[in-house]
């Protein structure tokens, strides 16, 4: 058992251990490695924020603008870094605002801590000032929650909370500490969590399962391999690769699992669903062999699960037991850590290349440059495409930064074309797709990896979401560069409804303000574009810059995302116009 | 759709106050009824057992035992059709003292359903039975006849025929 108490890893804090819960709660974030966490002060935390002015030389806190912008922070942190991000919050109001990162947290399975004021534990249940039922509230967007009276519980509960946050399927957990609790004195000792008697983070992995599996792909004429984020999540990317290359594989990734192959490498052959590269969403309904790698099946990737891959045999290797079978059937499930799994995988395999299998992704790729990819990056229109500020994006970083996006257009548009050369470098809100989650999730990027580049790309509505975290950005130096594509449309919602609403644009057209004057405004260094002669130049200034830069790129309004799976229909049935 | 089955879950947790809460969310999430739920000790020492009684297709229980599993403080989850559990459930009838005397009839519905009388006062008599749901169906459109003051019944508490592994589990887990 790893047990080791705060008086071994701080040599400094060996004065009395009776401290106080608020104390306490700073003692065991230091012991859990914590050196950053995002929050926002109020009444019922305020204990906990008067400890942190006390330990502010060893723990960082961020002052976000709004609790939203913490856990999207703390989410942004977690994703870069794979470490558990920290996001704190007053009760009420504070502790509501976090919901929808804990929830886009959970659906992406980030691991995230939140710590939440309480009133005290007497006024419980007295509809008192700020009091709400965030157990309550939080119970279905968290892996985990616990509500903590007494001071003695917080060691145990918080080892606990970061144990869970970040082993097997990691997720959000929420500990709301009453005030009473955090003031309380106590004799402090830290043990972390190694073990829960109900929780099994990692299931075993079946050797049958294995075999047969490999016997599958072995066989297998017309191979396909799906993967998604459980790659990056288990630290799997070297044993990936080698799995991929010995078997000479054509893999597609789902849009978290991004940036875990290069994009340049031969056998990546681009992203599945509903915005996804037309050869492997068409292939899908023709491969023999469908290997699914740390993925879910998600109705975004799989469009009609009727009409998905039925022709194929299915082999899923999967760490969360409750994903099997669920959407797809499947007919071998490896269940594990797909590290370990894939590396017990490679010896069984045998070498392979699927060169015809290969060409027909080629001949594909070839269709879908013609119809539309060559338009999104060599325009010869007037207007500038999102496709070509991508592109620029790409020449000027060389494939190395971290791509932030929001959801929406831009989203799709950025994930299709950004060049990967690293992992977890695709930052995004996939499964909730949470608009306004970018640039406050950048801020927690940049800080994680301050070596790295990183360079968020927003929709002009995502932006006013969250644009509040300007100030976050200025007031803590953080220089993350931030793209806004501004169409002056609500665009993914517009496409739809030119798609399928007949063109009737219910309130998606947007008035913006003068976005660069709002960023100078928090002295961020800002620009706009309007005109394709102008990009390059501006995309290098901002690249060049060492602080925050703001760069506003005027594009066309009313481009349409393809190819486009349809909702309802089949992947094969993608449409490139 | 496949067809809808009734179930029995049995569910084995830590005895945790939000874990009600988490678990009734999955049903509720997919619009499924909790037909009824009991929460007691179990044969395993600081370990809760839930039974539960839902009605739904096979499929979807499989993914719902699944999501269950998946919750932290849950340590198992099985579920079983009525062939594979011995169950029972338990109902109280408040009735009034005078039927007793005045309706003879009512003392052989006692006997014949093995009720038991549990109290009896001038005002009113209580009677308990524990048995299937319908045997106590039956008892009730018997009493209904002559008026029923109050009545309440549990929910399902049940057994497996076979052997749950749970123990040998749970002994496992332990090191």
């Amino acid at each position: 058992m790893e047990a080791e108490t705060i008086k071994q890893t701080h040599k400094s804090s060996q004065k009395a251990e009776h401290i106080s819960g608020s104390e306490a709660v700073i003692k065991c974030l230091l012991a859990e490695g914590v050196g950053i966490l995002y929050g926002y002060p109020g009444g019922a935390i305020m204990p906990v924020y008067d400890e942190l002015y006390k330990y502010q030389d060893k723990i960082h806190h961020v002052l976000t603008r709004h609790e939203q912008g913490a856990t999207h922070a703390a989410q942004g942190y977690a994703r870069i870094s794979g470490k558990v991000g920290v996001a704190i919050a007053t009760s009420g109001p504070g502790a509501t605002n976090l919901i929808t990162g804990i929830a886009d947290a959970q659906i992406d399975s980030t691991p995230m801590v939140c710590i939440t004021g309480q009133v005290g534990s007497h006024l419980l249940g007295t509809d008192a000032f700020q009091e709400t039922d965030i157990i309550g509230i939080s119970t279905p967007v968290t892996k985990w929650n616990h509500q903590i009276t007494k001071a003695s519980e917080i060691p145990e509960v918080l080892a606990k909370a970061f144990y869970i946050a970040k082993t097997g399927r990691p997720g959000p957990v929420l500990v709301d500490i009453t005030k009473d609790a955090q003031f309380e004195l106590f004799d402090f000792k830290y043990e972390k969590c190694t073990r829960i008697r109900s929780y099994v983070p990692v299931p075993k992995t079946d050797k049958k399962a294995l075999k047969e599996a490999a016997k599958l792909i072995n066989n297998a004429k017309k191979p396909l391999i799906v993967w998604g984020q459980g790659v990056i999540l288990s630290k799997a990317e070297a044993e990936f690769k080698a799995v991929i290359e010995k078997a000479g594989i054509p893999s597609a990734w789902t849009i978290l699992g991004a940036s875990a192959l290069p994009t340049s490498h031969y056998l990546n052959i681009g992203m599945v669903g509903m915005h996804g590269n037309y050869a492997p969403n068409v292939l899908t309904n023709d491969c023999d062999v469908l290997i699914a790698i740390g993925m879910r099946f998600d109705d975004r990737v799989t469009g009609d699960l009727s009409r998905y891959a039925k022709q194929a045999k299915v082999v899923h290797f999967e760490i969360d037991p409750a994903e099997v079978d669920k959407n797809v059937k499947t007919d071998v499930a490896v269940l594990g850590d797909a590290k370990a799994s894939l590396k017990s995988l490679l010896p069984l395999l045998n070498k392979n290349s699927h060169k015809d299998w290969h060409q027909k992704f080629k001949d594909l790729y070839n269709i879908e440059y013609e119809k539309v990819i060559k338009n999104d990056l060599h325009p010869t229109k007037e207007g500038l495409t999102m496709g070509e500020v991508l592109k620029e994006i790409n020449t000027q970083t060389k494939g190395e930064a971290a791509i932030v996006s929001d959801v929406g257009q831009h989203q799709m548009i950025a994930c299709r074309y950004a060049n990967f050369n690293k992992t977890k470098s695709n930052i995004t809100s996939g499964g909730l797709g949470t608009m306004g989650f970018a640039l406050p999730a950048a801020i927690g990027a940049k800080m994680a990896a301050p070596e790295r580049e990183v360079v968020a790309i927003i929709g002009d509505g995502g932006y006013q979401m969250t644009i509040q975290e300007l100030g976050t950005i200025f007031q803590q130096k953080v220089p993350v560069k931030i793209v806004i594509l501004n169409n002056e449309f609500l665009g993914m919602v517009r496409q739809w409804q030119q798609l399928f609403f007949d063109k009737r644009y219910a309130s998606t057209e947007m008035t913006n303000p003068d976005f660069v004057a709002i960023a100078k405004g928090y002295f961020i260094e800002a620009k706009k574009v309007t005109t394709r002669k102008d990009l390059k130049a501006a995309v290098k200034e901002m690249i060049a810059t060492d602080g925050p830069y703001f760069l506003e790129v005027r594009v066309e309004k009313e481009d349409n995302v393809f190819p486009m799976i349809p909702t309802g229909a089949s992947v094969s049935d993608i449409r490139l116009e | 759709m496949s067809a809808q089955i009734i179930y029995t879950v049995s569910i084995y947790t830590e005895n945790n106050i939000g874990l009600l809460n988490r678990i009734s969310a999955i049903f509720q999430r997919r619009h499924i009824n909790i037909e009824s739920i009991n929460s007691s000790v179990s044969e395993i020492e600081n370990v809760t057992k839930w039974i539960m009684v839902v009605k739904l297709s096979e499929e979807q229980m499989k993914k719902i035992i699944g999501q269950i599993e998946k919750q932290v403080e849950v340590i198992k989850a099985y579920y079983h059709t009525e062939e594979e559990t011995i169950y029972q459930e338990s109902c109280m009838f408040k009735i009034k003292s005078n039927l007793l005397f005045d309706e003879r009839h009512i003392q052989n519905i006692i006997k014949e359903s093995n009720s038991r009388i549990v109290t009896v006062n001038k005002d009113f008599f209580v009677i308990e039975k524990s048995g299937r749901k319908e045997e106590i169906d039956l008892l009730y459109r018997e009493l209904n006849v002559f008026g029923i003051m109050q009545f309440t019944r549990s929910g399902r508490i049940a057994v497996t025929k076979d052997e749950m592994k749970i123990s040998t589990m749970l002994a496992a887990l332990q090191h």
